[in-house]
């Protein structure tokens, strides 16, 4: 049982490329990571998930199509319905709606390019395991790194994701403000990242594991891993 | 008995296809500007050991429904090998 340092596992599937940015990430914040194999079934007791970015199995098929089925994905699926902290990154988030814990779906960015640099999102609600504490309207300068970001969703998800205060998070102007110049993949209603209907799982495009050391760029990815930490740690 | 089936996956009609987008743009360039609604699916081939065609369609059914497509954002459709014409 871990007192004051919350292990935060990290799943590493083939083709996965953020794992080992993440693990960094979740150290330098003060918790430990623990390195997950998608071929186990066996979380080791950690008391976050991670789900990293990068292309998991080759992205082939439909980006997550098949890191859903991964024996470890059972145990996550477990983990998440006792109410513990999920969060998918990128291809991780992908990986989220592809299993369902998740609404919705990322497809093509609008403008068919791969979109790999910084962008500013704003915090939509504190009731996730990475936005708590953080203030709705607070704006974060984090990287983004991906060719299938653009959320759409089912109408009828769609209005719930919006009336039940959902998503944790929009690309934004530097000042906070929503427009199409600054939806950086067209995402739907500029949605960069969302959370379940429990609030304990949460899947986000940008990379916050990229954006925590001071020494190589912007740090706006710390207060979300300090908020997993805090949210690991409160169930602990 | 073997059967050769065909899934067709489209993305659904109101999702914006920027493949389809993409082609659709360049084919003025090449003398064809009389083309719209462009848009772009995959197709998997497969052939399943069944007892009958309807029971290997019945398989590829379900496959598609939980693998092969993404009801969020696609639809399929399922051809047989006549229907492909082979």
């Amino acid at each position: 049982m871990s007192l004051g340092k919350p292990r935060v596992g990290v799943v590493t599937f083939p083709g996965s490329l953020d794992d080992r940015d993440a693990i960094r990430a979740v150290a330098l914040m003060g918790g430990e990571g623990v390195p997950l194999w998608h071929a186990d079934r066996d979380l080791l007791g950690v008391d976050a998930v991670i789900l990293p970015g990068g292309f998991s199995y080759g992205d082939y098929l439909r980006t997550g199509a098949l890191a859903r089925f991964a024996p470890i994905m059972d145990e996550v699926r477990d983990f998440a319905d006792r109410g513990g902290p999920v969060v998918g990154i990128c291809n991780g988030f992908q990986i989220l709606c592809e299993a369902g814990l998740l609404a919705g779906a990322l497809i093509r960015n609008r403008r068919l390019r791969f979109v790999c640099r910084f962008v500013d999102v704003r915090v939509e609600t504190s009731l996730s395991p990475i936005t708590e504490g953080l203030v709705p309207g607070e704006v974060l300068r984090i990287p983004v790194k991906h060719g299938e970001g653009q959320f759409v969703a089912r109408p009828d998800d769609l209005a719930r994701i919006e009336a039940e205060a959902l998503v944790t998070f929009r690309y934004c102007g530097p000042g906070g403000e929503l427009d199409d110049e600054h939806n950086v993949n067209g995402s739907t209603g500029s949605i960069a990242g969302i959370r379940s209907p429990q609030g304990n799982v949460a899947g986000l495009m940008p990379h916050p594991e990229h954006a925590v050391d001071p020494d190589v760029g912007p740090t706006g990815g710390q207060p979300l891993l300090a908020s997993l930490l805090a949210f690991a740690l409160a169930r602990v | 008995m073997k059967f050769q089936l065909q899934v067709v996956v489209s993305l659904k009609p109101g999702l914006l296809d920027p493949q389809g987008k993409a082609i659709e743009g360049s084919l003025p360039a090449m003398g064809w500007a009389n083309v719209s609604k462009v848009r772009v699916g995959k197709q998997v081939e497969l052939t399943v050991e069944a007892e009958s065609e309807e029971a290997a369609r019945e398989q590829v059914e379900e496959m598609a429904r939980r693998l092969l497509s993404n009801p969020v954002i696609e639809d399929f459709q399922i051809l047989t090998a006549e229907q492909v014409g082979r």
